[in-house]
């Protein structure tokens, strides 16, 4: 097992690298310069190459990126030079935002996903089954964005349940802070519950026709013990790591629907910095939203080894 | 609650045959979609439609009319008309983009997978690299360096693209490459060249051609989420995305700015998931029976 | 052993529409059983014996058709609602499968699936169903009882999984236990065990058994009665000691002398019947058996024999040419 996550430890180095290059090369393939960007109207071509140097933008390429490595290994990811805030402040204080954007999200995908899941699978083939499927199907062509539009018109524009836009932090208001999360939740679950709706489905589909089901159902227990417990429990396991894939995948998501509906995330931030031309904000940004997509599914695959013995005893 | 009815296996192993046939109907209304949306899309300047950068500040909002079909925006301009242009711009993209994909990750996963050893451990490290950006996090970051306009637009969302056709080429080519016709050809002495454009390609084209289309729809999403943001297509260039971002303005007064361009969108995007899914499960079940 | 039937399945037919047509897999049966009777079903596979099952059990799959009735302690079963069904499972009717790798949930531990089957028909707390799961297990020949209820299916051996799931069966003291091959997945060292354990079980609840296998060796001294069934039909019946003394089916004969008998010389062929069983989508006019029948007359191409009593001792058969055969078998 050790041997395992060492193996895979040193495939995830590389990669962690491989991100940190890539990041770092974008933000200096800029056409203008980031001295320009900074002064502003105040360029004059003295106060440029003054900047420059005193940035440290005149060295060769490769240099600049190892020390900026360097750097970022000790925790400096840099400073906004718009707001003055470090770039690890400014994403400390988006996180939990994006995460419980996320997780809310997750959430209500299962919500929607797995009781649909049950219900088709026990009416396999019937009409029931077929619409579901139909609509997961359909879901799947709606991205985010329009799920966002149709949420807003109907329930913040028409019924005026729920609020557009605006954010009210959990520590001031809990249940104000969930009901502005409740359509960008929705919006994306929406997204989100076709996947889970079919993998569980599938996989009962197959169950519900195992021997053990049948025993289950001799031994005179009742429906809802068989399916949820007897049915359920062993259908689970593709379901599980499909979630936690999802979640990393989410990552990305979240961007569209935090500036739809103004949510403080880390998609905010980012799409702000590229508004402002905040260029440091935005390299720092990428890099640990982009380190943080490669440690979980570094997570996930650890996951499916704990899951599944025999991927531990490795095929190449 | 009613004891467990279960249905027999029957119903469910037969269906994937059976599912090409029930979507019958609704695969050639997919196709027919297709068709007529890249036909009003080419077809747009020669069509009789007005200009649909012809503002007229007197009928702004306007609701559906004879002179205008579909109304008009925001600032007067013919609804109808623009979601027509619109669908030059988002198929444009969604067309071109993952052509680039194709061509440079199929070849390269059919070389991977053909080929094996350090090569393929490198193309493979490489697209984990890629794969490792949230996508759309990479293309707004390359966006805002390099600057917004189609052609910038449609490569990075190809590029975005390569590694999932790498993928499927790679784990078609492996698949096909230890079968007997390769080794029966190898005995003939064929050259590499030979084996992968006669045998392997045209065998390899099929899964990628369905991938093709999906890969069309996945485009269109995130050009159009793009657009949306302003981020995508630059502004006066309208495509369905940055309509639905402009829509969104009026969504108290004028719905409809918003939702047609929406519907259309969605439609398309549904009819390549509908054609891409059907081709799909017709080539996997062949795959498995070479 | 006779006494107003436990069980009594009264002209029972089971169709299941397949893509090549109707496939009639019992075709008008008719059995009776008293309580605490030990009854053997053989035959060999595809004969019906597992629909049979299945039938009294009303687990059939969902797209078959069942007629006739099917009377358990004075109640039709094909007529009774699903809840009542429900909860004479265990208590009433109770069950054991073939493959106890595939009968037994994998992701489940075996005091689960003990202990709730107690739970919902005893109606015992948590603790006392834990204790009465133990002793269980200790019934069956399971040692270490106690720390077995904590382990998964897969950690069992075949025979102790077997074990497992005939505590399961008789944990509600049900009146009739139905052994559907309930060895034919294990090895052949441990099959007699399991089979005696199921005879000494029987034997010392009064319970009724129905014992089903496609081997005459197993029923003979576990058994009180056998029933032959072939082609979905019972084609001989009688007390087991008089079915192998005088049997009148040539198609049971040829099923005992297909056993290989282990006093025989070396290399001693096997006397397999020749043929196959009929296409079930595709029945014959005559007698089931008629193709593969050395007896085979004109009467037999015709007609399907019916159930006719030979003495007044309950047994019967379905021929036209029976035997008179005395044949030593060695249990």
């Amino acid at each position: 097992m050790l041997g395992f996550v060492a193996r895979k430890l040193l495939h995830l180095l590389p990669v962690l690298l491989a991100v940190s290059l890539l990041t770092f090369l974008i933000a200096s393939l800029l056409p203008g310069d980031l001295a320009y960007v900074i002064l502003g109207d105040q360029a004059t071509p003295d106060k440029v190459a003054a900047l420059r140097h005193d940035m440290g933008l005149d060295q060769p390429i490769w240099w600049r990126y190892l020390g900026w490595l360097v750097q970022v290994l000790q925790g400096d990811f840099g400073r906004s030079f718009r707001t003055g805030q470090t770039v690890l402040q400014a994403v400390a204080e988006r996180l939990p935002v994006s995460f419980e954007l996320m997780l809310l999200a997750e959430l209500g995908a299962l919500v929607i996903g797995i009781p649909l899941a049950i219900a088709c699978a026990v009416r396999a083939g019937s009409p029931f089954d077929r619409l579901v499927t139909g609509s997961a199907f359909g879901m799947l062509s709606v991205p985010a964005f329009l799920s966002a539009i149709l949420l807003i018109y109907f329930f913040a524009v028409e019924l005026r349940w729920l609020p557009a836009t605006g954010f009210v932090p959990f520590s001031e208001d809990p249940l104000g802070n969930l009901r502005c999360f409740v359509l960008p939740a929705l919006t994306l679950a929406l997204g989100e519950w076709p996947v889970l709706m079919r993998v569980l489905r599938s996989d009962m589909i197959a169950t519900l026709q195992e021997d053990y089901i049948a025993m289950a159902r001799a031994k005179g227990l009742k429906p809802s013990r068989i399916l949820l417990v007897h049915a359920l429990k062993p259908s689970s396991l593709t379901l599980v790591t499909v979630t936690g894939i999802n979640i990393g995948r989410l990552m990305g998501g979240t961007v569209i629907v935090e500036s739809i509906f103004a949510l403080p995330g880390i998609g905010r931030l980012l799409l702000g910095s590229i508004y402002t031309r905040d260029l440091i904000i935005l390299q720092g940004v990428v890099l640990c939203v982009a380190s943080g997509y490669v440690l979980i599914n570094f997570i996930v695959d650890m996951l499916y080894a704990v899951l599944d013995p025999r991927i531990r005893h490795g095929h190449a | 609650m009613a004891t467990l009815e279960l249905e027999l296996a029957e119903e469910i192993v037969a269906s994937p045959a059976r599912r090409t046939r029930r979507l019958g109907m609704l695969f050639w209304a997919a196709i027919g979609w297709t068709v007529f949306v890249v036909a009003v899309a080419i077809l747009a300047p020669v069509l009789p439609l007005p200009s649909p950068t012809d503002m007229d500040m007197l009928e702004r909002r306007a609701p559906i009319s004879a002179l205008h079909w579909l109304g008009t925006d925001a600032l007067g301009r013919d609804e109808l008309a623009r979601v027509a242009y619109g669908a030059r711009i988002s198929l444009t993209v969604g067309l071109f983009a993952p052509v680039i994909g194709l061509t440079i990750g199929g070849a390269l996963g059919m070389l991977a997978g053909y080929f094996r050893g350090r090569f393929e451990s490198f193309v493979v490290g490489s697209m984990d690299v890629l794969l490792a950006f949230p996508p759309l996090i990479l293309a707004l970051a390359v966006t805002a360096y390099l600057g917004q306009s189609v052609l910038n637009l449609t490569c990075i969302l190809g590029v975005l693209g390569i590694p999932a056709f790498m993928r499927v080429a790679r784990a078609s080519t492996l698949t096909l490459a230890r079968r007997e016709f390769v080794i029966a050809a190898e005995a003939l002495g064929a050259t590499h060249a030979r084996i992968l454009i006669r045998e392997l390609l045209p065998n390899v084209a099929l899964p990628l051609l369905a991938f093709f289309l999906l890969g069309v729809a996945v485009t269109i999403v995130v050009e159009g989420a793009l657009s949306f943001l302003g981020l995508g297509v630059p502004p006066p260039i309208s495509s369905w995305g940055s309509m639905i971002g402009e829509g969104r303005e009026s969504l108290e007064v004028a719905p409809m700015l918003a939702f047609v361009p929406a519907i259309a969108m969605f439609l398309t995007v549904l009819s390549f998931n509908l054609v891409g899914d059907t081709l799909r499960a017709l080539t996997d079940p062949r795959q498995g029976a070479l | 052993m006779s006494g107003p039937a436990l069980l009594s399945i009264e002209d029972v037919v089971v169709e299941l529409p397949t893509p090549r047509g109707n496939l009639r897999a019992v075709d008008h049966v008719d059995l009776s059983m008293a309580a605490g009777q030990a009854l053997g079903i053989v035959g060999e596979s595809g004969c019906g014996k597992t629909m049979l099952s299945r039938a009294i059990l009303q687990l059939l799959p969902k797209k078959a058709r069942l007629s006739g009735r099917v009377m358990f302690d004075g109640q039709d079963l094909v007529r009774l609602n699903p809840e009542a069904l429900r909860k004479l499972r265990a208590r009433g009717i109770a069950v054991v499968f073939q493959d106890p790798m595939t009968s037994l949930n994998p992701v489940l531990t075996i005091g689960t699936q003990l202990i709730e089957t107690l739970q919902e028909h005893l109606g015992l707390d948590a603790a006392a169903a834990r204790r009465r799961s133990a002793e269980l297990l200790a019934a069956v020949g399971i040692p270490a009882p106690g720390q077995r209820l904590d382990q998964y299916p897969h950690q069992l051996s075949g025979g102790m999984r077997q074990r497992v799931a005939i505590a399961i069966a008789l944990c509600c003291e049900p009146k009739l236990l139905i052994a559907d091959e309930p060895t034919t997945a294990l090895d052949v060292t441990i099959q007699a065990q399991i089979l005696d354990l199921l005879a000494r079980e029987q034997r010392r609840r009064h319970m009724a058994m129905i014992l089903i296998t496609h081997d005459l060796g197993v029923v003979a001294g576990r058994t009180d009665e056998v029933a032959v069934m072939y082609a979905g039909r019972v084609v001989e019946r009688a007390p087991t000691r008089n079915l192998f003394k005088h049997m009148q089916m040539p198609y049971t004969a040829a099923l005992l002398a297909a056993i290989p008998k282990l006093d025989a010389a070396p290399h001693t062929p096997l006397a397999a019947i020749p043929g196959r069983p009929p296409d079930p989508t595709r029945p014959l006019k005559g007698c089931s058996f008629a193709p593969r029948c050395r007896h085979v007359g004109e009467q037999c191409l015709r007609e399907k024999p019916a159930l006719t009593p030979a003495d007044n001792q309950g047994h019967c058969y379905a021929c036209f040419h029976p035997l008179e055969i005395a044949a030593g078998v060695s249990t």
